[in-house]
């Protein structure tokens, strides 16, 4: 791809129809809000969504050395991962700092399907092939994958009317391989997602894409389903305070301080784990917390933190909450002042408001099977 | 397919989508609903203090959406004389009826010749037609 050009999904022509805002994402043009940011994320929480997520980049791993050559890259522990299992991880650099975050797929022993962010797409496949060992192959297959994510509390019964296979036997982190109505192949679905609610991703040829949109839009229709933009997927995960790189994670950040940690595992040998131990267990100079506004007002990315006047941290994501209707946010503060309960104040505009520290996270995944 | 919205015939219109309606030397300002209907749902409102000093085309206070940060920019110069302090706890009022409870604030107007700055009903019209959508 030239860095110029701006990619449709093969559902572009589905978002112009249902009237979305298009905007540039991640060399992408997708679809930001169909009606408003709020009723998306609402249905979301209390019905169903659908999120066109074909702009992800999805790379194949595999042979002989394919775990051994994965658990070297990546920060969890994949050789814990049943088959038909999939884990978070980050791929970070020797400093520690992040490449990219994603996720890891165990379709078989010698075979892993790993899927990155879409603007990382290029640079984490230059990482994995910079990096390349015997006996493994290493194929992006970006272009040939459509990825729709069906997300809330009624995504379940949603796509259970479109396949006869049992979902409730697809556990959380767990992917399958089903026959879909009026799809041509069968369909990976995993039980994932960035929403905090329960939900599926699915991949599938780009050639089923307008289908499977349609299909899941006619089957939720009962249940309330909606469209959602990327405006609905940021508030989102925001409140579910799952981190978007770019943002809670960078090339000058490491998943320690992002708090991160339960996905860095030290038993086993990996590029930037000796900064991410003495991370672990030195602790670090700053860190990443959950905050949400007294003062009325919105916390919006880079906004300067402050205590006691003193400059000490920055928003890393903020947004005002459909769910609990107010302004809240991530944001990297001074490790020592880390303290819920904690008082803080937002630099907005030139004025202080007042917020404070609160657990992570806001908004806790009780979807479930 | 583009929204163009109620433009109502007694107001007078900027080209960053605020109106101002003159009354005895006073200004009542807000945003149009072109402009509500772009920003979509209005979360915050963050009002200009009774006795700011307002310049024409000069930002005057901010609406936020969920997604974005906006300046409302002054229609005409003068004193800020009263705000619309109910926006604080109900922002939508600028989404459900930006011409009436969804008003901004109310200016004492320095010089009311600069009312032809502005544009009438009829060339707002025209000027949203001819935007990029």
């Amino acid at each position: 791809m030239s860095p110029n050009e701006i990619k449709n999904t093969p559902l572009v022509n589905e978002h112009i129809k249902l009237g979305a805002s298009m905007v540039p994402f991640g060399g992408w043009n997708m679809p930001v809000q169909y009606t408003n940011v709020i009723e998306e994320h609402l249905a979301t929480r209390n019905n169903a969504g659908i999120f066109d997520i074909c702009h992800m980049g999805e790379f194949v791993v595999s042979g002989n050395n394919s775990e051994e050559f994965l658990q070297k890259l990546v920060t969890n522990d994949i050789g814990k991962l049943e088959i038909k299992q999939a884990c978070y991880n980050c791929l970070c650099y020797e400093n520690g700092t992040v490449v990219d975050d994603l996720f890891v797929y165990k379709l078989d022993n010698k075979q892993y399907f790993i899927v990155v962010n879409a603007s990382t797409t290029e640079k984490d496949f230059n990482w994995f092939a910079n990096h390349k060992m015997d006996n493994v192959d290493l194929m992006n297959i970006s272009d040939n994958i459509g990825k729709i994510d069906v997300q809330g509390p009624f995504a379940n019964d949603t796509m259970q009317k479109l396949t006869d296979f049992d979902l409730n036997e697809i556990k959380r982190f767990r992917c399958e391989k089903i026959s879909v109505k009026d799809i041509d192949e069968q369909i990976l679905i995993s039980r994932t997602g960035y929403t905090g609610e329960d939900g599926f991703e699915l991949f599938f040829s780009p050639r089923n894409s307008v289908t499977m949109w349609n299909n899941l839009l006619e089957a939720g229709k009962e249940f309330g389903i909606k469209p959602c933009g990327l405006g609905a997927r940021d508030t989102l995960r925001i409140e579910a305070c799952y981190s978007l790189y770019g943002h809670e994670i960078n090339e000058n950040l490491t998943p320690i301080e992002a708090g991160l940690g339960f996905v860095v595992k030290l038993n086993k040998d990996f590029i930037g784990k000796e900064v991410l131990q003495a991370q672990k267990n030195n602790g670090t100079g700053k860190k990443l917390v959950c905050f949400e506004m007294i003062d009325k007002s919105i916390p919006r990315e880079n906004y300067p933190i402050l205590v006691d006047n003193e400059n000490v941290g920055f928003v890393s994501s903020g947004t005002f909450s459909p769910t609990f209707k107010k302004g809240l946010g991530m944001a990297y503060i001074k490790s020592d002042l880390y303290n819920v309960g904690g008082e803080i104040s937002v630099l907005i505009r030139g004025k202080e408001y007042k917020g404070v520290i609160v657990e992570r996270p806001f908004y806790k995944y009780k979807g479930g099977k | 397919m583009k929204y163009i919205g109620k433009i109502p015939e007694e107001l007078k219109y900027t080209k960053e989508h605020e109106w101002v309606k003159i009354e005895s030397a006073h200004g009542v300002i807000g945003i149009t609903d072109y402009a509500q209907h772009a920003l979509t749902d209005i979360v915050f409102v963050e009002l200009p203090q009774v006795g700011k000093k307002a310049g024409q085309f000069k930002p005057l206070c901010v609406v936020e959406s969920v997604k974005s940060v906006s300046d409302i920019f002054a229609p005409v110069s003068g004193d800020v004389v009263e705000v619309n302090d109910n926006l604080s706890n109900n922002p939508e009022h600028v989404n459900q009826d930006p011409y009436g409870i969804g008003w901004i604030a109310k200016i004492k107007v320095f010089d009311e010749s600069e009312v032809k700055n502005l544009m009438n009903a009829e060339e707002y019209k025209k000027y949203l037609e001819g935007l990029e959508h």
